[in-house]
């Protein structure tokens, strides 16, 4: 991590700066994907757990963006895309992130162990960490398979749900990890072919900076291919029923022909990145549609 | 016609009161979820 000097902070951190220092989109997601999880397990939990259950992934979500934000602000501070979050911009100081970021990961932990139990509380644990310690400060300015590894802790909530609801693993939780794992490349990259430019201007090596564009749409078609058989995996194996199946099996071959259509393009230069644009928006449509489509289909079985 | 800024230390603790209320309300919210936790534990009958 380099030193950059930012803007000085002379007002403490306002309720808004702390919010954004969570990433909420993501958080957003997150929440989503975990709700999906523990409603496709085969156990209810009692509305008070399951909605703290809930509360507690997405503080723990809030905690490991905020620790990610307090570790990358030398970074976020060179791209567009991340400039005006609230450290780069001086709207908070660095030390204040840590805590906060700290703080909001033990307590979910904490929360997740009170309400749940050890072992939801545990992976909870896990998935912060991975975040912050394997992505964040090990791989992401280390390698062009930063994604590919760290999209790992993208995958943990409908893991994370299904235990708390159930207290145990099995096939469909990890199909669900699966899924967002073998996602995350051809969604990351859809937008990394998009802001090439902000990434090299920041020193992230992702894959369209230290590769070739084609490199990295092949590669994005190769995990789009394995990702639209783990999506599909659930109804072969009798673990949601033919209306999942057959949404599955659309909203895949979409999501690979999209991807297929990358792979063919030329272009270098953003404007002309039409598929890449378009890619993108569908795998953020198709990842809610898959994990809504499996607790509905599982809800209604 | 603006309204005259407010002075620099009167914006400083406007901010501080917030946080302190924010503060306040989310350990009040904390300590409202812990009961309801235990009372929806022991309606489970699980351990608690």
């Amino acid at each position: 991590m380099t030193t950059t000097a930012f803007p000085t902070t002379t007002l403490p951190a306002g309720a808004g700066d702390f919010f954004a220092l969570t990433k909420p989109r993501v958080m957003r997601s997150v929440v989503f994907t975990a709700l999906c999880g523990m409603l496709a397990a085969p156990v209810q939990l009692p509305f008070t757990l399951a909605f703290t259950a809930i509360l507690a992934i997405a503080l723990a979500a809030g905690s490991a963006g905020a620790l990610n934000q307090w570790y990358e602000s030398d970074i976020d501070a060179l791209m567009k895309r991340t400039a005006k979050r609230p450290l780069p911009a001086g709207k908070m100081e660095r030390e204040t992130a840590l805590q906060f970021g700290v703080a909001l990961g033990v307590f979910s932990v904490l929360l997740m162990g009170l309400a749940i139990g050890l072992i939801a509380a545990g992976l909870l644990a896990v998935s912060i960490l991975f975040y912050v310690l394997v992505y964040t400060v090990g791989l992401k300015r280390r390698t062009p398979q930063n994604i590919v590894i760290g999209g790992a802790a993208g995958a943990f909530p409908p893991l994370i749900g299904w235990v708390a609801a159930t207290g145990s693993l099995s096939t469909l939780p990890l199909l669900m990890f699966a899924i967002i794992f073998l996602w995350t490349p051809p969604h990351s990259w859809a937008l990394a072919l998009l802001i090439r430019d902000d990434y090299a201007k920041g020193g992230v090596p992702m894959l369209p900076v230290v590769a070739s564009a084609a490199t990295t749409r092949w590669q994005m078609l190769f995990y789009a291919v394995l990702m639209a058989a783990a999506a599909v995996a659930p109804w072969p194996l009798g673990l949601a029923g033919a209306t999942y199946g057959l949404i599955a099996t659309l909203t895949s071959l979409v999501f690979v022909g999209l991807t297929a259509w990358v792979v063919v393009q030329r272009a270098e230069t953003t404007p002309a990145m039409k598929a890449e644009r378009v890619l993108f928006v569908y795998s953020i449509g198709y990842i809610l549609a898959i994990f809504a489509t499996l607790a509905f289909d599982r809800l209604t079985a | 016609m603006t309204p005259d800024p407010l002075p620099h230390s009167d914006l400083v603790r406007k901010r501080q009161r917030s946080r302190a209320l924010v503060l306040a309300l989310i350990l009040g919210a904390f300590v409202i979820l812990v009961f309801a936790i235990s009372i929806a534990k022991i309606k489970a009958g699980m351990p608690h």
